[in-house]
C-alpha cells in the first residue's frame, strides 16, 4: 500500500491531466452539423446495409421533434449541434490482421494511453478492441475468443458479419426513441463493441474496451450491445481517458445488455473523461445511456462504476428485472471536484417475481461541485416477494460543493420490501489532522480515508481496475482540502 | 534539551490564548501540566503537534535544536513528536490496521527506511497490542469507530507504543476513564518511558499522577506557566485548589 502511496504522491505533485495530448492523424471527418446528409453519410462511409441506414433515419426525425430534457441538476451553455462534427475516422488500411499493419502513429497512441496490444497484455489474458475516434483499428483475440463461439468485435463489424445479431437485439433495451440523447445516439452513432456470449458459455477472460476522443469538436456517440445468452457469463470492463481540450466536447454513448435465462453479465467502468480545468472551463460532456434487461429467469445484471472525470455527467446504468428471480446491481463511486457536475443514479425495475435489487451509490464532492444522485425503484404489480437494497452515501470535502439525492420509491404490491439508506458526512479537519500528527502526509491522508469510504463499491471491481481506481480517487481529490 | 519553548504566544481567530509559556523539556524526564479549564493546556499541545488552527505571534520552540515552527505536522510526527488526542476522532472505512501501517512506513521513508514487511508489521502490532492489553477486534475494527471513551484512550496508547515517539504530549489521558482504563492506560505510558525519551502529561487531575510520577509539575494559568516544582505541587494543589495558584499569582 506504502509504494502506491507513494506513487500517488509524485503523481500528484506532477499533476498535469496526464492523458493530454493530440494525435497527428489526417481524419475523415463529416463536415460540421447534423442533417439527414450527415446521418447518410456516416452510414454510406460504414458501408452499412439497408436496415442500418433506415434505423439511423428514424432516430434522426424522431430527434427533430425532441427537446433537451432540462430536469436534471445540471447546469450548462446550450450545446449548439450544428457547431459539432458527427463522424471522424483515422484513415488506415482497411484490413489490419495484425500490429504491423496498424498505422505507426497510432500505436504510438495507443502505447501513450498504456494501451499495448503487444504480448504482455495477451498474457495478462485481456482482449482489447481499441477504439480511435470513430472506428475500431484493431480487434484482437477474436480467433481465441471464436473457439468458444464468442463474438468480441466493433459494432461497426457486427453490423457487417452479424446483421441478424445486431437487427434482433440492437434498440430492444434502449429504443430509439427513449430520450433525447439515446436518440441522437441511434441516429448517429459511429462505433463501439459488440459481444456476444452463446448458450452455456463462460467467457474465459475479461473482456475491454479504450476510447478516445481525437479531432476537435467531434461528438462520440458509443454504442455497445452485449448479449448473454442462456446459462452464459461474461465480465466486461470499459475505461476511457480523452485529451486535454478547451472546447466542450459532447459525449452521448449507448450501452444495451440483454441477460437470458441463467445468464450473468458484469459491466464494470472507470472513467475519467477530461473534466475541465480548475476554473471550470472546457470538459466532457458525457450523457449516456446504460440499460441491461434481465429477460430471463435468474439471470444477473451488475453495474460497477468509478467516475471521475467529466464536466457534466448524466447517466443512469440501470437494470430491467423482467424476469423471475432475476438479479440487478448497481455500485458506483462518483467523484466531482472543481466546477464539475453530475446527476446521476440508477433505476430498477422489477417486473418479475422474486427479484432483487442492489444499489449501492457512493458520491465526493469537492471544490465548488456537485454531486447529485437519482435513482427509482418501481416494484410493478405483479413483481410480487421482490426486494430493493438502496444506499446512498455523499461525502462532501470542503464547504463549496454540493451533494443531493432525489430517490424515487414506487412500489405497487404490498409483499416486497424496499429499504433506502442515506448519510452525508465530510472528512473533517480534524480526522486529517489526526492523520497527519502519526507522520501520514495530506494526500495519503485523503486517499486513506476516501478509499475507506469507497471500499465496499471498489472491492466489486476487477483487479484490473481495482488499482487504477484507487489511484484516480486520490488523484481526482488532490488540492480539495486545505 | 529535546524541547526548548521560550515565550511562546499563539492565537485563534485573533484570541490570544498562550500568553509567554516557557517550558524545557529533557530526555528521560516526564512533565505534568495542571491547571484550569480554559486556560491554555490543549492549546500548548496543539501548538506543540502543529495544529494551523493556532497562529504563533511571538515566541520559539526548539525541538532536538531545530526550529519545530518551521515543520509541518506530518514531519514533526516523524521527528518523534505524538500527541494523545483528548477526544480522539472517528475515521470510518479506515482499518486500524491500515492505518498503522500508512504511519509507520511515512515516517519510515522519512527517515530513509524502506516499509516494514507485512510479517515483521503483523508482530508489531501483536506485541505492542498486548502491551496496552487490547484485544484482537479493536485492531479490525475502523480508526476510533464505536469505540468507548476509554477504548479510545488506550488505543492513543497503542498508536504511542507503534511509533516510539521521543516526545509525546498526552492530553488529558485520563479523563473519561474508570480506574482499571486507567491503571492500564498508565501501564503502557510506564512501559514506553525510557532515558531516551520524554513526556508531557496534561490533566486536570492529581490521580494520574499516582501511576504516571511526573519529574516536574506546571501549573499552566491564563495562558503562562506560572508556577513550576516537583511531583509535591501536584498534591499541594489538590489539596489547595487552583484559586490558591490565582492568589499566588496575582
Amino acid at each position: 500500500m506504502s509504494t502506491d502511496q507513494n506513487n500517488i504522491i509524485n503523481e500528484v505533485t506532477n499533476s498535469e491531466y496526464k492523458y493530454g495530448f493530440v494525435t497527428d492523424i489526417e481524419m475523415d471527418q463529416a463536415p460540421m452539423g447534423l442533417s439527414e446528409d450527415t446521418v447518410r453519410f456516416i452510414s454510406a462511409k460504414k458501408n452499412e446495409p439497408e436496415f442500418m441506414l433506415e434505423f439511423r433515419l428514424k432516430a434522426y426525425r424522431k430527434w427533430l421533434e425532441m427537446e433537451e430534457p432540462t430536469w436534471a441538476h445540471l447546469h450548462h451553455p446550450p450545446i449548439n449541434y450544428q457547431d459539432i462534427i458527427f463522424y471522424a475516422a483515422p484513415k488506415a488500411k482497411k484490413e489490419l490482421a495484425s500490429l504491423d499493419e496498424v498505422d505507426p502513429q497510432l500505436i504510438e497512441t495507443f502505447n501513450k494511453l498504456g494501451i499495448s496490444l503487444e504480448e504482455q497484455k495477451k498474457l495478462s489474458g485481456v482482449a482489447v478492441d481499441a477504439v480511435i475516434d470513430s472506428v475500431s483499428v484493431k480487434t484482437t483475440f477474436t480467433e481465441t475468443l471464436s473457439k468458444y463461439g464468442i463474438i468480441f468485435c466493433s459494432f461497426s463489424e457486427a453490423v457487417q458479419n452479424h446483421p441478424d445479431l445486431v437487427k434482433k437485439y440492437m434498440g430492444s433495451v434502449v429504443p430509439y426513441s427513449d430520450n433525447y440523447f439515446a436518440t441522437l445516439n441511434s441516429a448517429v452513432f459511429s462505433d463501439g463493441s459488440f459481444c456476444f456470449i452463446p448458450k452455456g458459455v463462460r467467457c474465459p477472460i475479461e473482456l475491454s474496451t479504450y476510447f478516445r476522443i481525437n479531432a476537435a469538436n467531434t461528438g462520440q456517440f458509443e454504442r455497445t450491445l452485449i448479449v448473454a445468452e442462456e446459462g452464459a457469463y461474461v465480465s466486461y470492463m470499459e475505461g476511457c481517458t480523452a485529451p486535454q481540450r478547451d472546447e466542450n466536447q459532447l459525449h452521448a454513448a449507448i450501452v444495451e445488455i440483454v441477460a437470458l435465462q441463467d445468464a450473468e453479465v458484469k459491466y464494470s467502468t472507470v472513467q475519467n473523461w477530461y473534466p475541465g480545468n480548475k476554473k471550470g472551463e472546457g470538459g466532457i460532456y458525457n450523457f449516456v445511456t446504460k440499460r441491461g434487461i434481465c429477460k430471463g429467469s435468474n439471470s444477473k445484471i451488475s453495474w460497477t462504476q468509478v467516475e471521475t472525470g467529466s464536466a457534466i455527467t448524466w447517466k443512469y446504468p440501470s437494470v430491467i428485472l423482467l424476469g423471475d428471480n432475476s438479479v440487478g446491481e448497481f455500485y458506483s463511486v462518483a467523484v466531482t471536484n472543481n466546477y464539475q457536475q453530475a446527476d446521476t443514479g440508477s433505476k430498477m425495475i422489477h417486473l418479475g417475481k422474486n427479484t432483487k435489487s442492489t444499489i449501492i451509490s457512493k458520491g465526493i464532492s469537492a471544490g465548488f461541485s456537485n454531486n447529485s444522485y437519482r435513482g427509482l425503484v418501481k416494484i410493478s404489480k405483479n413483481a410480487t416477494n421482490s426486494r430493493n437494497y438502496s444506499q446512498c452515501d455523499s461525502l462532501l470535502m470542503g464547504d463549496k460543493c454540493g451533494a443531493h439525492t432525489w430517490p424515487y420509491i414506487r412500489t405497487e404490491n404490498s409483499s416486497s420490501i424496499v429499504e433506502h439508506e442515506a448519510t452525508t458526512s465530510k472528512i473533517s479537519e480534524d480526522q486529517l489532522f489526526y492523520c497527519q500528527q502519526r507522520g501520514i502526509s495530506t494526500e495519503s491522508a485523503i486517499g486513506l480515508i476516501v478509499n475507506g469510504y469507497a471500499k465496499e463499491v471498489l472491492n466489486k471491481l476487477p483487479m484490473e481496475f481495482a488499482v487504477e481506481a484507487q489511484k484516480l480517487l486520490s488523484i481526482s481529490l488532490e488540492g480539495s482540502v486545505g | 534539551m529535546l524541547l526548548s519553548i521560550k515565550n511562546l504566544h499563539a492565537s485563534i481567530n485573533g484570541k490570544e490564548i498562550l500568553k509567554g509559556v516557557n517550558l524545557e523539556v529533557n530526555k528521560g524526564e516526564v512533565h505534568a501540566i495542571m491547571g484550569p479549564n480554559g486556560t491554555g493546556k490543549s492549546t500548548l499541545a496543539s501548538v506543540i503537534a502543529g495544529r494551523d488552527v493556532f497562529e504563533v505571534t511571538e515566541g520559539t520552540v526548539l525541538y532536538k535544536g531545530k526550529n519545530l515552527l518551521a515543520l509541518p505536522v506530518e514531519a514533526r510526527a516523524s521527528e518523534g513528536i505524538f500527541l494523545g488526542f483528548q477526544y480522539p476522532v472517528e475515521i470510518p472505512g479506515v482499518s486500524m490496521n491500515n492505518f498503522m501501517r500508512t504511519a509507520v512506513n511515512e515516517q519510515r521513508k522519512y527517515k530513509g527506511l524502506d516499509p516494514l514487511p507485512s510479517g515483521e508489521f503483523l508482530r508489531l502490532m501483536e506485541e505492542k497490542k498486548k502491551m496496552v492489553e487490547i484485544t484482537a477486534k479493536l485492531a479490525n475494527r475502523s480508526v476510533n469507530e464505536g469505540f468507548s471513551g476509554g477504548e479510545k484512550k488506550k488505543n492513543e496508547i497503542f498508536q504511542m507504543a507503534m511509533l516510539e515517539p521521543t516526545l509525546s504530549i498526552l492530553d488529558e489521558t485520563d479523563s473519561g476513564l474508570d480506574i482499571d482504563a486507567l491503571r492500564i492506560v498508565a501501564n503502557g505510558v510506564n512501559k514506553l518511558r525510557s532515558p531516551e525519551n520524554a513526556t508531557v502529561v496534561i490533566t486536570h487531575y492529581q490521580r494520574l499522577l499516582d501511576y504516571i510520577v511526573p519529574d516536574f509539575v506546571h501549573v499552566l494559568f491564563e495562558g503562562k506557566i506560572v508556577k513550576s516544582g516537583g511531583k509535591e505541587l501536584a498534591l499541594e494543589l489538590e489539596e489547595k485548589g487552583y484559586e490558591w495558584i490565582k492568589d499566588a499569582v496575582i
